[in-house]
């Protein structure tokens, strides 16, 4: 299967060779297939790209004027800037916080809907129907789940006895409570990675060892989870990179507070661009943000070689 | 087969206890909507009574009644729709067309090209936010659709996603096509296409999710509440519902239950979609 060769080497794919004799202009027709990509591609990524590294280097604003030549300084003001590292910190907190329960819930949901049979269809609706929620309706349900007295949860917690919780308002805990909301809401997302991973395998190897007379503990040991593996690894790391851009509902459920205490990096990014109309000051905090998510995403091809899922 | 099938999803002390599990997680999921519909269905003055009760003097839909009255969110649900249905068609159009010409066709710097396209996958569109804000500005495309859309079209993944699918289609079709003289487009188009509708649908249905929810970008690029979104246009007005909390909820759940309807409908194809696209982004 020649053809199949040629998939292993994604990028290398063979040209085909009736194509090489023929003249240049049918030699680059192949172009006008990739070209309305490439020039989006170039004009919304590429560009943006490039005028903001330029721009880390001035003293640009958002409002206009002149802007002139700094050099290193936008970075030297960030290294030295502490809400730029409380703010990281926040957003490093965010997905130490978030990537355990997000991955393992995914997985654990995933095992208990995958093994359902009459119960499937209200399982795997029930598990992934907040992600398709936007994030705005999410926040607006939360915040009212969190109110104090009478939203649902502080009174869960006074009738068993415990006391209330100011989740969104006290700093100890408002982190904990985006932690929570993000996890009901996009727990979902992993948890159909897992399911279709586990869909995957192939049926035979339960059937061999239900023959050997393996229990059930025994086959999800020894055969599901590691089957799993690599789909563990490709989400954990997709999940570190989602919950490294965390915004969105912070900004929405605490705006960032209570007194900062849960900013995160983008929103510092954002304040400094649109309210402090610092656009080079803030180019030069998303490249180091951007630095650290290549960082992550280049361990993955390091860590997770070949992307090939299930041994097939 | 079917009978070990049968025996190894056989009724067992531990596997009824592992169902109850699986339905009482389900449920604890499904209480927050629940919750939200509960409240929209109360009247306004019973929504802050303590205790908490689930069951009102009446149910009554007045919440709904007043919020579909305003008028806006009738709007940001038509722009959302909009936004998302043109980023989708013009995303599958883009990234198929892009991921057949690498796979199927050559020309000079194909390989380099290819590779350049690669690295995008890394590029988070949340550091752009700034750059893309000032170029947008420049084009005049702030406070429009096309400011919305266009970025969001570019999606590399996708294009790496389509392309393995499409180097793994035997060439046989596409050869047999040539010699009865069809053009390159036209194999595209009525060959390779129908070929990949299973691909197609993960591919647009991840990309119409991701739209649908977008958040930031709408929300820095739109001022205009004529030309919101939901997600953008609800945070709009979240400050002015006050302690309204029914008619916050009923806005919360005409925003979000047309999806939620929908993926009951295509639990199938939505959960083979996103498995699809996700696992191989």
């Amino acid at each position: 299967m020649a053809v199949h060769t040629a998939v292993r080497q994604t990028s290398a794919a063979a040209p085909s060779d009736t194509t090489r004799t023929q003249p240049l202009l049918s030699r680059l027709g192949g172009l006008w297939f990739v070209l309305p990509f490439v020039i989006v591609y170039a004009l919304f990524m590429v560009w943006p790209v490039l005028t903001g590294l330029w721009s880390s280097f001035f003293n640009t604003s958002l409002a206009g004027g002149d802007s002139e030549f700094l050099g290193l300084d936008n970075y030297l003001e960030m290294v030295r800037d502490d809400a730029v590292w409380t703010s990281l910190w926040h957003t490093i907190l965010f997905t130490l916080l978030s990537t355990p329960p997000l991955v393992l819930l995914g997985l654990v949901m995933a095992l208990l809907a995958h093994r359902a049979r009459r119960l499937g269809w209200f399982l795997r609706f029930a598990y992934f129907a907040p992600f398709v929620l936007p994030v705005t309706v999410v926040t607006l349900i939360w915040i009212w789940l969190y109110q104090p007295g009478f939203g649902l949860i502080n009174d869960a917690l006074t009738r068993i006895g415990l006391s209330e919780v100011a989740w969104l308002t006290d700093e100890r805990v408002a982190m904990i409570a985006i932690v929570l909301t993000t996890t009901w809401w996009t727990v979902g997302f992993n948890f159909l990675l897992y399911l279709a991973a586990l869909q995957a395998i192939p049926r035979e190897l339960y059937e061999a060892a239900s023959v050997d007379g393996s229990s059930s503990f025994q086959q999800l040991w020894h055969i599901t989870l590691p089957m799993l593996r690599r789909t563990t690894g490709l989400i954990i790391v997709l999940q570190l990179i989602a919950s490294l851009k965390v915004f969105d509902q912070v900004y929405l459920m605490t705006g960032g507070g209570p007194n900062f205490s849960t900013r995160p990096i983008i929103q510092y990014i954002y304040e400094t661009g649109f309210t402090s109309y610092r656009i080079g000051f803030a180019s030069a905090i998303s490249y180091m943000l951007f630095a650290l998510i290549v960082v992550v995403s280049i361990a993955q091809f390091k860590l997770f070689p070949a992307r090939e899922e299930s041994a097939s | 087969m079917t009978r070990l099938r049968a025996a190894l999803g056989r009724t067992t002390f531990g596997g009824a206890t592992l169902s109850l599990i699986g339905l009482l997680l389900a449920l604890l999921w499904l209480v927050p909507l629940a919750w939200a519909v509960d409240t929209a269905l109360k009247p306004e003055a019973e929504t802050t009574v303590m205790p908490v009760s689930w069951i009102p003097s009446e149910f009554t839909l007045e919440a709904f009644r007043i919020i579909l009255g305003q008028g806006d969110i009738i709007r940001w649900l038509f722009n959302s729709l909009l936004v998302a249905s043109l980023v989708t068609i013009l995303t599958l159009a883009l990234t198929s067309l892009a991921a057949y010409g690498f796979s199927r066709t050559t020309f000079p710097g194909r390989r380099w090209l290819f590779a350049a396209v690669l690295a995008g996958i890394m590029v988070p569109p949340q550091v752009l936010i700034v750059p893309l804000f000032d170029e947008m500005r420049a084009l005049g495309l702030v406070d429009t659709y096309w400011g919305m859309i266009l970025p969001q079209l570019v999606a590399p993944a996708m294009v790496f996603i389509l392309k393995k699918f499409f180097d793994g289609i035997p060439r046989d079709y596409e050869e047999a096509a040539e010699l009865d003289g069809a053009s390159r487009l036209r194999i595209f188009w009525s060959v390779v296409l129908p070929m990949s509708r299973p691909i197609l649908a993960a591919v647009g249905i991840f990309t119409f999710i991701s739209a649908w929810n977008n958040f930031l970008w709408p929300f820095i690029v739109i001022t205009d509440p004529e030309m919101m979104t939901i997600p953008v246009g609800l945070y709009s007005v979240q400050g002015s519902f006050g302690v309204r909390y029914a008619q916050t909820m009923a806005a919360a759940l005409i925003a979000g239950l047309p999806l939620v309807i929908l993926y009951a409908i295509l639990q199938r194809h939505v959960i083979r979609g996103v498995g699809q696209a996700g696992l191989k982004g």
